[in-house]
């Protein structure tokens, strides 16, 4: 059996999966029946500065994109950070942290870009035996428009600064989280770094509007007949934290940072892939907030068994193992050479493919055959670009099949073997001379 | 199947439920969006299947509906009554995974949902001031008028019964159009105006086909068949054997079901669609034992599997290879049918007892219609009238369809898109007329 023990920036947990900082780790309450559940580690709901907490709207905070069968696919929320008081979040953290020392328990914080503030904060939370903190610099609503949140994380040398004091001030493990709502995410990162970061953990959530009644002419959710953008999450993010993820790993000055990877994790396999491109763990929040913590024995089952079935015995063995195939697209083979191929067996004869190829694409697939319904691939026309695929309905009907020799029908090249990328193309006016 | 319902109460509830906005939207989410859709080539009125699909995922059954009414104005009625699994889910690319697209329910729920609000889904043209006659109130006729009524012209429909619908009104199970549904969905085919609905009027009785020829610029025959096979034995006259479409008849109109006389041991001879309802209505009105006696072997059964499973969930016995010989009675009344059975190239005689018996062995048209359709210089064959294309009666200047007419199968989807393509000939030769 793998195993699945995980040690991020020197703070173990039993497993990599970690409770983001949201609602799910807002109470000592929540996080005990995660930790029941089987949750590795929490970071603790963003905790605010001393004083009167912060307030949330009293109505709906939520809105969601659904798939037609109503699964949650997208989801958006204009909640702030914690709305209890520091001293009950303290003391509750103290409490939970005593009675579960084997999980990993990290305080979220936002407050005010004043350096005593930030040391009054951190001196508090490392009385509780807390494992670590995390800079919430991603909030892109309400504490953004107060100057914390994303105000801070879209400046690079706010990222800096604060990052700096924290590690001043404190000898617990500092993880920067990062907010996506910028151009490019590796200019944060290497600002973390450049503070003194231990890590960085992203993404936080994407701003967004999530859908506007039509009835009311107003954005939702709706508070009072208006409404405010929020902060996207859940599965539709995935590909957009994927990327950053990986833009961090392969950055030279970012490549050896610790990166926790969130953002749409939902099952094993999403877990796996943010760990294949470099995170050291993960942390999941809409999966637990649409299902309950009990997906986190799925999680952990799934990687397990995927890790026995693939050799590996421990996460360190697999992190970061796709993040060198993460190339630049000038670094793709040009020469490599494929051709959509249909399995006739398998064909429902839906015409799905046909009609994309035919009327968005390349016109490469036929829809009858002596007068019969047929789908077969015009290789003459195919460019390879694994629409068909996509489209598909039937997973597995229709293959992106490599050619090895002769040439091919539709450039009338030559199959070359060699790697050359654009690089070196003739039609590129910038080109090198090959190496090979 | 979704689940059995029992007694008499059953009548009343639909065979298959409804679905509700969810299931609709989950369901819709299955269809494929196919291209040149075999589901459509399948639909015997032509509705473009994935396109109202996609409409009721995006939840929109209100434009669903117009795009089935565009092509099936009663595709209300054929979302009921329609073997779907010999049309168009046959067809759908899912139904080899053994689980075609539900695509009778997803019409359903956007037609009720239409219906429901009230709208109608055509707008009717200015008037043209042409009359053209219907005969007939069923689907044909109904789907027929309709049309015509929407290029603006004057139809009267004339149906020789007092309340409208034909077959639908009359024949279908009880099961299938719950809720007085025929009748709702002729005011709602009505509802575009223009259509003068003449009932208790017979054609060739109280008005002549001549007449009918003379005041409108044109008419459809949709009579539907009104003749039932007869079955010539021995005993035939005896009191407890009747004609099952009369049976069926009887039960649609019937108020009180308690009232209803069915008997205890009920044999039904026949091996249709028709056999397959009274059998299985038979037994809901509490029948304790019902046998459909069928001449050929199972394969050849006109009602298909999906029914005859129906029957079969029903309780009642399905009994192949046998032809009755004699019907014995009492006093007057059925006691029992002497039967030949044919197995394996043997044939054993018996009897059943039978208090009742239900003959379904098929309708023709009208006789005295058929004559006076001759009269009048009509071709007809196999007992019925014979149609081109366009729905003209093969040498005569009428046009005929539904049931009465040669081409389709006997079903309501097939009478709806006779009634449609006869209507646009009608419709392209009264403008012709014009210019
Ligand atoms: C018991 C039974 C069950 C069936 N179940 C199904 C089913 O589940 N699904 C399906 O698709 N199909 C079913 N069918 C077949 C379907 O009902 C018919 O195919 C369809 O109704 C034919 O429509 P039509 O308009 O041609 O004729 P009809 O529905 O028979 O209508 C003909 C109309 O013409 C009127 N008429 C007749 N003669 C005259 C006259 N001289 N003057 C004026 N009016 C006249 C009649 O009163 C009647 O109203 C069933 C049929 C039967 C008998
Ligand atoms: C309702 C809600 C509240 C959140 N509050 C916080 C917060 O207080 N601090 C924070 O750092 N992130 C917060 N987040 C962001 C999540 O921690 C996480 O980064 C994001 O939801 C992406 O992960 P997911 O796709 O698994 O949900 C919140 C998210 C949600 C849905
Ligand atoms: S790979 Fe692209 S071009 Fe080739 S057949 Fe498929 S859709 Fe057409």
């Amino acid at each position: 059996m793998a195993n699945l023990s995980s040690e991020f920036v020197g703070i173990k947990s039993p497993n990599p999966f970690w409770l983001a900082s949201a609602p799910p780790t807002d109470k000592a309450y929540n996080v005990c029946r995660a930790f029941e559940a089987g949750w590795g580690g929490v970071v603790w709901k963003t905790l605010g500065a001393e004083g009167p907490p912060v307030v949330n709207v009293n109505g709906p905070r939520y809105g969601a994109m659904y798939a037609g069968d109503r699964r949650l696919i997208g989801f958006n929320n204009i909640e702030l950070i914690t709305d209890r008081s520091l001293q009950i979040n303290l003391d509750e953290m103290r409490q939970v942290k005593r009675d579960w020392p084997d999980r990993a328990l990290v305080a979220s914080l936002m407050v005010p870009c004043e350096e005593q503030a930030w040391k009054d904060i951190l001196v508090a939370v490392e009385d509780t035996g807390a494992d670590g903190v995390e800079l919430n610099f991603g909030c892109p609503h309400g504490m953004a428009e107060r100057g914390m949140g994303s105000a801070v994380g879209q400046v690079p040398e706010y990222i800096e600064m604060v990052s700096r004091w924290c590690k001043k001030y404190t000898d617990m493990p500092v993880i920067v989280k990062l907010t996506p709502n910028i151009t490019d995410v590796r200019f944060p990162a290497r600002a973390a770094k450049a503070g003194g970061a231990d890590a960085v953990s992203l993404i936080n959530t994407i701003n967004s509007i999530i859908s506007v009644n039509l009835d009311r002419m107003a954005p939702e959710p709706m508070i009072d007949g208006y409404g405010a953008h929020g902060g996207y999450c859940g599965p539709a993010v995935k590909p957009i934290a994927l990327n950053m993820v990986a833009e961090i790993a392969r950055d030279p000055e970012t490549a050896d940072l610790p990166v926790s990877g969130i953002g749409g994790i939902t099952t094993w396999r999403d877990a796996a892939e943010f760990l294949a491109l470099g995170a050291g763990n993960v942390q999941v929040c809409t999966a637990a907030m649409t299902y309950g913590f009990k997906i986190i024995d799925e999680l952990t089952s799934g990687l397990s068994q995927w890790m026995d079935d693939s050799g590996y015995t421990s996460i360190s063995e697999f992190s970061g193992k796709a993040v060198k195939k993460a190339v630049d697209w000038q670094d793709l083979n040009l020469n490599y050479v494929t051709k959509a191929v249909i399995d006739q067996d398998s064909c429902i004869k839906c015409g799905r493919c046909h009609i994309a190829c035919e009327d968005t694409s390349h016109q490469a697939i036929t829809q009858s055959k002596n007068g019969e319904r047929h789908f077969e691939v015009i290789d003459k026309e195919c460019v390879g670009c694994n629409l068909c695929v996509t489209v598909c309905p039937v997973e597995s009907c229709i293959s992106m099949v490599e050619m090895e020799s002769g040439s091919d029908p539709r450039t009338g090249l030559k199959i070359d073997r060699n790697y050359a990328n654009w690089t070196t193309h003739p039609n590129n006016p910038s080109r090198v001379e090959s190496t090979s | 199947m979704d689940s059995i319902q029992k007694g008499s109460s059953a009548l009343q509830v639909d065979l298959h439920p409804p679905l509700d906005r969810r299931d609709a939207l989950v369901e819709s989410e299955r269809c494929f969006f196919c291209h040149d859709a075999p589901c459509l080539t399948a639909c015997p009125t032509d509705i473009d299947i994935p396109l109202f699909i996609r409409q009721i995922r995006s939840d929109n059954p209100q434009s669903a509906a117009r795009t089935i009414f565009s092509e099936n104005i009663l595709g209300g009625m054929c979302a009921r009554v329609c073997p779907t699994e010999t049309l168009c889910e046959q067809a759908c690319v899912r139904q080899d995974e053994g689980a075609p697209v539900r695509i009778g329910l997803l019409q359903r729920y956007a037609t009720d949902h239409f219906m429901e609000s009230g709208e109608h889904p055509v707008e009717r043209s200015e008037d043209t001031g042409k009359k053209v006659a219907v005969v007939g109130a069923g689907p044909a006729g109904m789907s027929c008028a309709h049309r015509l009524a929407s290029h603006g012209h004057q139809v009267t429909l004339f149906d020789a019964k007092e309340k409208p619908g034909g077959l639908n009104e009359f024949g279908i199970a009880s099961y299938k159009s719950p809720q007085n549904f025929a009748q709702r969905e002729v005011e709602f085919v009505l509802d575009i105006g223009g259509i003068y609905l003449q009932l208790g009027v017979r054609v060739g009785a109280d008005i002549s086909i001549q007449k009918l020829s003379d005041e409108y610029q044109a008419v459809f025959f949709a009579a539907g068949l009104g003749d039932v096979n007869a079955l010539s034995i021995p005993g035939i006259e005896l009191k407890g054997v009747r004609d099952a479409v009369a049976f069926i008849e009887e039960l649609r109109q019937c108020e009180d079901y308690e009232k209803m006389k069915v008997g205890e041991r009920v044999a039904v001879i026949g091996g249709g669609m028709t056999a397959i309802d009274a059998a299985v209505q038979a037994k809901m009105l509490g029948a304790r034992e019902v046998t459909v006696l069928y001449r050929g072997g199972q394969e050849k059964m006109k009602a298909s599997v999906f029914e005859q499973e129906l029957a079969q969930k029903h309780g009642v016995k399905l009994s192949f290879g046998v032809s009755p010989e004699a019907v014995v009675g009492d006093s007057g009344k059925v006691m029992g049918i002497q039967i030949k059975r044919d197995m394996d190239g043997k044939s054993e005689r018996e009897e059943l007892v039978v208090d009742s018996l239900l003959v379904a062995i098929g309708q023709r048209l009208h006789s005295e219609l058929g004559e006076q359709l001759k009269q009048q210089g009509l071709d007809l064959s196999a007992g019925k009238i014979n149609i081109d294309s366009d729905g003209r009666c093969v040498g005569s200047h009428f046009w005929a369809g539904g049931d009465c007419a040669n081409g389709g199968e006997d079903l309501t989807v097939t009478a709806v898109q006779q009634g449609k393509v006869a209507a646009e000939s009608i419709h392209a030769a009264l403008t012709a007329q014009e210019s």
